[in-house]
C-alpha cells in the first residue's frame, strides 16, 4: 500500500521492541466483542491510483461543470476566474499540508498570510477588526447574531426578507436557542420596512446587501434606526467582489460584517469549503468568535506574528467560550489573499466595474425577452426576473437544452408565493456575449 | 605547458565559527519577507482586466467613494512573496508532526488532482438537480463508507468542522430529548476532554458537568454512572479517549447511559486507532463525528478548511439537518424543503448554507478508495504500533503515567521526568524546534501535569521513527543531566526566536495601517 | 488600621471602615504569568460572598476572580484596563481590581490572615 511506509520486517522488529506477540496484544483493552474481522465491512479492498482516478471521473463526468456550457447560476456562490498563480501557490507543500500556527516559530508563513488577510478583510468591509476567517458566510452570520446576543444582552434577532434563506434557517437552528428569531417579510425587488421592527427588546437586525434577490440596500437609515433602539446592524454580504464597487457595510454604519468570501480564490465546489470573513468595530474586539493574528517580536527584536486573544476560545475557555469553533478556512482563506493581492486596488475596482457591465448588459438583452420583467433596480453583478410562469420547470427545461439559466427563487423558499415565477440570474467577467445570446435564445423559446 | 590563469580555490579552506549579521536580514536560503502592504505600489496590478467605465444609473446611490486601500503587486511579486511565506512554515510534507489528537498523516496528491476535477472543483451548488447527479452519487458513496466503517445507520453530511460536527451531534440530541417532552439540561463531559467539547455543550445550551478521570487516566465509569439522571441529556466521551487509551467499559457506560435515558456522543477525533477494526456502533454510542481532516487525510492548510460528517444510531436518525440525500430508481435527491420530508424524518434545522464541504469528500473519498477496507485497517495497526514502538522506546528516560500497558493511536507523557531540571514541557518542545520537528502536542490533557501527547500515525517510516526517538532520548538526557544551555532560549534556528505573547495580547495590533504621515513643515 | 485578609481562592481583602479593597495575592499573579486583560464589575452592582466578580486573563488562561465577601461595588480600578501589567507588578498594592461596601464585617473576620494563608500556600 503506496501511504504505508511499514515493511512486515519493520512490523516485527517494532513488536519485539515492544514485547508484544502481535498487533492484536495492543488492542487488549478493545472488548473482545467489539472486534471485528475485515470480511464485516462490505467495503472494497485497495486500488491503485488508475482504478481511484477511473471511478472518481466517471463520477465527475455526470456532472455539469459551470465553465460546460452558459452558466448564470449565483445566489450565495458565484463563478469568478482565479488566476493560475492561486492554485499553484496554495499547493506548496508548506501551506497545503501545515498545521495550525500554534508554534509560531515555525508557522511565520501562515502567520504573516493571516494577518496581510485580516488587514484586508478590514479594508473591504470597512471595519476595524477583522478575524482569521469562520467556516464560511452562513455560519459567520450566525455568530454575528450570537455576539450581538452577547454584547446586547438582548434576545431578539430580526433577519431582513432579502437574507439568504439557507442563512436564515442556519442562525434560525444556531441562535434560535438564546433567543427569539424573527424573520421580516420576503419583498422581492423592494426594501421592506425593516426599522420598523426594532424594538428595545432587538439584539440586532441582519442585512444582506446586494440580497438574495440582487437588489443594493441602503445599510444607513437600518444603522440608524438600530442604534437609535441600543440594537446592532449586522450586515451580510455573499458576493465578496461587491465590496469594489459598493460602498463598504462599515461605512454605512454596520456594526458587524459577515461575509462569504468564496468568490474571491475559491471555486464553486459545489458549495464547499468556502471562507467565512468576519469583521467588527475595535470595541468588540473580546467578544468576536474565531481566530485572532497579532503583530509582535521576537526575541531577537524582529517583527513576527502569533495568535492571540486565545482566551476567547474553547480550547482555554471551555464553556465559556466565544464560540466552539476550532478551525478556521485556512487554505481557503490563503487563496482569497493571494487573489486580492494579485488585484490589488486598480484590479478589484476593474473585476467590480467589469461584473456590473455584464449584469446590466445582460438585463438589458432579457428585458426584450416577452413576458420578462426585470424586478430589481439596481443590482451588483445579480438581478432577478419575473417570468410569466413558474422559474424552476425552465431552468430544467434549459439546463437541458445546455443552458444553466440561473436559480430559481423557489429552490430557496419553496412556500413563498411571491417567489414562484422568478428567477436569479447572475453575470460575472466569466459570461460571454455567446452566453448571453444562448440564454436569450433559449428563454425566449421557452416562454412562447 | 600553456598558461591557464583561471585557477580558483576549490576547498573549502577553514570555516570561521562566528555568527555574522547579514546587511539584508537574509540568512542565506532562509528570505524575509514583507508585507504586500510594504511592497505594494499604486497602479500595479497582477490581473490585466479591461478598464470598463459604469454608471451610477443601477447603484442606488450606493457607489463606493473612497479607494478601499489595497496594496498593487505584479504576479512574479506576488509568487514571490508567498513562495518566500510558505519556506517560514513547518509542514507534514517536511517532516514528522507528533501531535497527539491531530492525526498528521500524509495528504495523498491524488486527492487534490481528484478535487480539483471540473465536474466536482466547478459544479455550482445550486445548479439543477440532474446536473449534478455525479456529486450527490459521490456524497452517497462517502456516507456508505462512514456508515459501514462505524457500524451507523445514518449520516449527516453538512458540519464543516470537527466542532461544527459536534454541534450537530449534541443539537439532535437535543432535538431528540425535546420530541420526548421531556427537560434534560445537563450533559457529562470527562475532565479530560477537548476543549470543543465543553464549548459545543455550552453553545447548544446545555450546563456542564464534570467528570473526574481515574489515576489510570480512565474516565471514571461508576462516578459517571452515578452522575445520571433524569436531567442529563447526554454524555460526550472520547474513545480511544484523550490519554490515548481505550474505554474498555464504554459498553456497559452506553448501557447505562440509555437506561437512564439519554444519548452517547462520541468525540471520534481519535477514531484513526479503530477504523477497520472497531465500529462505534458496536460499542452503543448514537453520534460521532469523524474528522476527515484527521482520519482521512484531507490536508491540515494551516488551519483549516476541514469537515465533520456526523454518523447517527436510530435513535437520532430521525433528527438529522437539512439537507438529506436519499437515493431511488430515479437517481438521487437533496431534499432542501420540509414539505418534501420521508416519512418520520424531524430534521433540527441546518446547520450552514449548501450541502457541505464537497472539495474534502472528494478528498477523503479518494484516500478510502485507494486505501480500501484492508488499507483503513492496516493504517489504525500501523498507527496503533508506532505509538507503541515510541512508549517502549521512550518511558525509560521519559516519564509515561500509564505506560505500563499498551496505548492506542497516541503516546502520553507528563513533566515528571523533569522535575528539579528547570526545564518545562514547553522548553523541552522549543528545543525540538532546533532539531528539526514540530512539537507533540503540549499541556493537553490537562488531566497530568505538562503533559506531552506523541501521535505519529502510520505516514512515518520506522527510520524516520528512531531518529525521532534518538532526537527526544538525547534531550531528555541532557535535560537530566543539568545541562540547560540547549534550552534556555530554544528555538534558535527556526526562522523566528520565542515570540512575544504578552505584548501580542496587552496592546493587540491585527492588521497593518499605514505609518503616520510625518507632520508637514510649517 | 487597615487589616490584609486572604481567601482559599488566592483573593486578598483590606478593609478600612466599612470599605473593602479587594485583589489577587502575588502568589496568585506568579502562578498566572503576565495578565494581558482583566474584566472588572461595575460600580453599583451588588455581589456574595464567593461570587464570580471579576476576571483575569493571561495568554494561556482566563481565571475567575471571586468577591471575598459580600457587599456592593463601589469602585474598579480602570487604569488595569491600559495597564494589566499592574496586576504583575504591584498585585497586593496598585494591582488591587475593585472596592466593595462591606455587608456583613462577620464575613470577613472569618477570612485567613496573613500567616494562615501563608500556610495554606505551602500545603497547596
Amino acid at each position: 500500500m503506496r501511504y504505508l511506509p511499514l515493511t512486515p520486517d519493520d512490523r516485527r522488529a517494532m513488536l519485539a521492541k515492544i514485547g508484544a506477540p502481535d498487533i492484536d496484544a495492543l488492542f487488549r483493552d478493545v472488548p473482545r466483542e467489539a472486534v471485528v474481522p475485515l470480511s464485516v465491512f462490505d467495503l472494497p479492498e485497495t486500488q491503485g491510483e488508475l482504478e481511484v482516478e477511473r471511478a472518481l471521473s466517471k463520477l465527475a463526468s455526470r456532472n455539469v461543470a459551470a465553465g460546460s456550457m452558459p452558466s448564470f447560476c449565483g445566489a450565495g456562490a458565484y463563478k469568478h476566474h482565479v488566476p493560475s498563480a492561486v492554485d499553484h501557490l496554495i499547493q506548496r507543500s508548506e501551506f497545503l499540508t501545515a498545521y495550525t500556527p500554534y508554534q509560531p516559530e515555525i508557522a511565520q508563513g501562515t502567520l504573516q498570510v493571516l494577518f496581510e488577510f485580516q488587514s484586508q478583510v478590514a479594508l473591504l468591509t470597512g471595519m476595524e477588526a477583522a478575524n482569521a476567517s469562520l467556516y464560511d458566510g452562513s455560519t459567520a452570520t450566525a455568530e454575528a447574531v450570537l455576539m450581538a446576543q452577547r454584547l446586547t444582552r438582548r434576545g431578539k434577532a430580526i433577519l431582513s426578507g432579502g437574507l439568504h434563506p439557507h442563512y436564515a434557517e442556519t442562525v434560525e437552528t444556531v441562535a434560535g436557542l438564546s433567543g427569539l428569531v424573527a424573520r421580516a417579510p420576503v419583498t422581492p425587488g423592494k426594501a421592506e420596512d425593516i426599522a420598523g421592527l426594532i424594538d428595545s427588546e432587538t439584539a440586532c437586525v441582519v442585512v444582506q446587501s446586494p440580497d438574495v434577490f440582487g437588489l443594493i440596500r441602503n445599510l444607513r437609515p437600518i444603522a440608524e434606526a438600530a442604534h437609535a433602539k441600543g440594537a446592532l446592524l449586522i450586515a451580510v454580504v455573499t458576493e465578496a467582489v461587491s465590496l469594489g464597487l459598493l460602498e463598504s457595510p462599515g461605512a454605512q454604519g454596520a456594526d458587524i460584517v459577515a461575509c462569504e468570501g468564496q468568490s474571491i480564490g475559491n471555486g464553486l465546489n459545489f458549495g464547499g469549503p468556502y471562507v467565512g470573513l468576519f469583521a467588527a468595530r475595535e470595541k468588540f474586539l473580546r467578544q468576536m468568535p474565531g481566530r485572532l493574528c497579532g503583530e509582535t517580536v521576537d526575541a531577537s527584536g524582529k517583527r513576527g506574528f502569533v495568535l492571540t486573544l486565545s482566551t476567547r476560545e474553547q480550547h482555554i475557555r471551555r464553556e465559556k467560550a466565544t464560540s466552539n469553533i476550532c478551525t478556521n478556512s485556512g487554505l481557503c482563506a490563503l487563496a482569497f489573499t493571494i487573489h486580492l493581492s494579485l488585484l490589488g486596488e486598480e484590479g478589484l475596482a476593474r473585476l467590480a466595474r467589469l461584473n456590473h457591465a455584464r449584469a446590466c448588459a445582460l438585463a438589458n438583452r432579457l428585458a426584450h425577452v416577452p413576458g420578462v420583467e426585470l424586478l430589481t433596480p439596481s443590482f451588483f453583478n445579480e438581478f432577478t426576473l419575473k417570468l410569466p410562469k413558474p422559474a424552476a420547470p425552465v431552468v430544467d427545461a434549459l439546463a437541458q437544452k445546455g443552458v444553466l439559466a440561473g436559480v430559481p427563487a423557489s429552490r430557496l423558499m419553496p412556500h413563498e408565493a411571491a417567489a414562484r415565477d422568478l428567477l436569479i440570474v447572475a453575470a460575472t467577467e466569466t459570461n460571454t456575449d455567446d452566453d448571453f445570446a444562448a440564454l436569450e435564445a433559449a428563454l425566449t423559446e421557452a416562454l412562447k | 605547458m600553456s598558461m591557464n590563469n583561471q585557477g580558483r580555490p576549490s576547498q573549502p579552506g577553514t570555516v570561521r565559527g562566528d555568527d555574522m549579521p547579514t546587511i539584508s536580514g537574509n540568512r542565506g536560503l532562509d528570505l524575509e519577507a514583507a508585507l504586500i502592504f510594504e511592497i505594494g505600489r499604486a497602479g500595479v496590478t497582477g490581473v490585466d482586466l479591461p478598464d470598463v467605465k459604469v454608471d451610477d444609473a443601477r447603484l442606488g446611490g450606493l457607489r463606493r467613494k473612497d479607494a478601499v486601500g489595497l496594496p498593487g503587486l505584479s504576479e512574479p511579486e506576488v509568487i514571490r512573496h508567498y513562495v518566500r511565506l510558505s519556506r517560514q512554515n513547518y509542514a507534514i510534507d517536511a517532516g514528522l508532526y507528533p501531535l497527539g489528537s491531530c492525526t498528521m498523516k500524509h495528504n495523498p496528491r491524488l486527492n487534490e488532482k481528484m478535487a480539483r476535477l471540473p465536474g466536482f472543483g466547478d459544479l455550482h451548488p445550486l445548479a439543477p438537480r440532474a446536473a449534478t447527479q455525479g456529486a450527490l452519487q459521490l456524497i452517497d458513496q462517502l456516507m456508505t463508507w462512514l456508515m459501514t466503517l462505524t457500524g451507523m445507520p445514518a449520516v449527516a453530511m453538512s458540519p464543516k468542522a470537527g466542532a461544527h460536527g459536534e454541534l450537530c451531534g449534541l443539537l439532535a440530541i437535543r432535538a431528540a430529548v425535546e420530541a420526548r417532552g421531556e427537560k434534560r439540561s445537563r450533559i457529562l463531559v470527562p475532565e479530560s476532554a477537548h476543549g470543543t467539547n465543553p464549548a459545543t455543550a455550552a453553545f447548544a445550551g446545555f450546563t456542564v458537568d464534570e467528570v473526574p478521570a481515574k489515576p489510570n487516566g480512565h474516565v471514571d465509569a461508576a462516578a459517571l454512572k452515578a452522575k445520571l439522571g433524569p436531567d442529563v441529556a447526554a454524555i460526550m466521551l472520547t474513545n480511544p479517549n484523550t490519554c490515548g487509551l481505550f474505554e474498555g467499559e464504554v459498553i456497559e457506560i452506553a448501557k447505562a447511559v440509555h437506561a437512564a435515558g439519554a444519548y452517547f456522543y462520541c468525540d471520534g477525533a481519535n477514531f484513526n486507532a479503530i477504523a477497520g477494526r472497531v465500529r462505534p456502533g458496536d460499542l452503543g454510542i448514537d453520534a460521532m463525528h469523524i474528522n476527515l481532516h484527521k482520519t482521512f487525510s484531507t490536508p491540515h492548510g494551516g488551519g483549516g478548511p476541514g469537515a465533520g460528517p456526523v454518523v447517527l444510531s436510530e435513535r437520532l436518525a430521525a433528527y438529522a439537518p437539512l439537507p438529506l440525500l436519499l437515493a431511488d430508481k430515479d437517481g438521487f435527491h437533496l431534499i432542501e424543503d420540509r414539505a418534501e420530508l420521508p416519512a418520520g424524518a424531524k430534521p433540527f434545522g441546518r446547520m450552514c448554507a449548501f450541502h457541505g464541504q464537497m472539495g474534502m469528500f472528494v478528498r477523503a473519498l479518494s484516500y478510502m478508495l485507494s486505501h480500501g477496507r484492508d488499507g483503513v485497517r492496516q493504517a489504525s495497526e500501523d498507527a496503533v504500533l508506532s505509538a507503541n514502538y515510541i512508549l517502549a522506546s521512550l518511558k525509560d528516560v521519559m516519564s509515561a503515567p500509564f505506560g505500563d500497558g499498551p496505548c492506542m493511536h497516541e503516546a502520553l507523557f507528563d513533566d515528571s521526568f523533569l522535575e528539579g531540571t528547570g526545564v518545562t514541557t514547553l522548553d523541552f518542545a522549543k528545543a525540538m524546534i532546533d532539531e528539526g520537528y514540530h512539537p507533540m502536542t503540549m499541556y493537553f490533557p490537562l488531566v497530568v501535569h505538562g503533559a506531552m501527547l506523541i501521535e505519529p500515525t502510520e505516514s512515518e517510516s520506522k527510520e524516520s521513527l528512531d531518529r525521532f526517538i534518538a532526537v527526544l532520548r538525547g534531550l531528555a538526557e541532557e535535560a537530566k543531566a543539568g545541562k540547560r544551555e540547549r534550552f534556555e532560549g530554544a528555538p534558535r534556528y527556526a526562522p523566528r526566536r520565542r515570540l512575544d505573547e504578552t505584548a501580542a495580547a496587552r496592546k493587540p495590533v491585527l492588521r497593518w495601517k499605514p505609518d503616520p504621515l510625518p507632520q508637514a513643515a510649517e | 488600621m487597615s487589616e490584609m485578609r486572604f481567601t482559599d481562592q488566592h483573593e486578598w481583602v483590606r478593609l478600612e471602615g466599612d470599605e473593602a479593597t479587594i485583589g489577587i495575592t502575588r502568589h496568585a499573579a506568579e502562578q498566572l504569568g503576565d495578565v494581558v486583560f482583566v474584566e472588572l464589575p461595575a460600580a453599583g452592582r451588588k455581589v456574595g460572598a464567593g461570587a464570580e466578580a471579576a476576571v483575569v486573563e493571561s495568554v494561556k488562561a482566563a481565571s475567575e476572580v471571586y468577591a471575598p465577601v459580600s457587599g456592593e461595588v463601589t469602585a474598579a480600578n480602570d487604569a488595569l484596563v491600559a495597564e494589566p501589567a499592574k496586576v504583575n507588578e504591584d498585585p497586593e498594592g496598585a494591582g488591587w481590581f475593585f472596592k466593595l461596601k462591606l455587608s456583613d464585617k462577620a464575613e470577613f473576620a472569618k477570612l485567613m490572615d496573613a500567616a494562615a494563608y501563608q500556610e495554606f500556600v505551602k500545603e497547596h
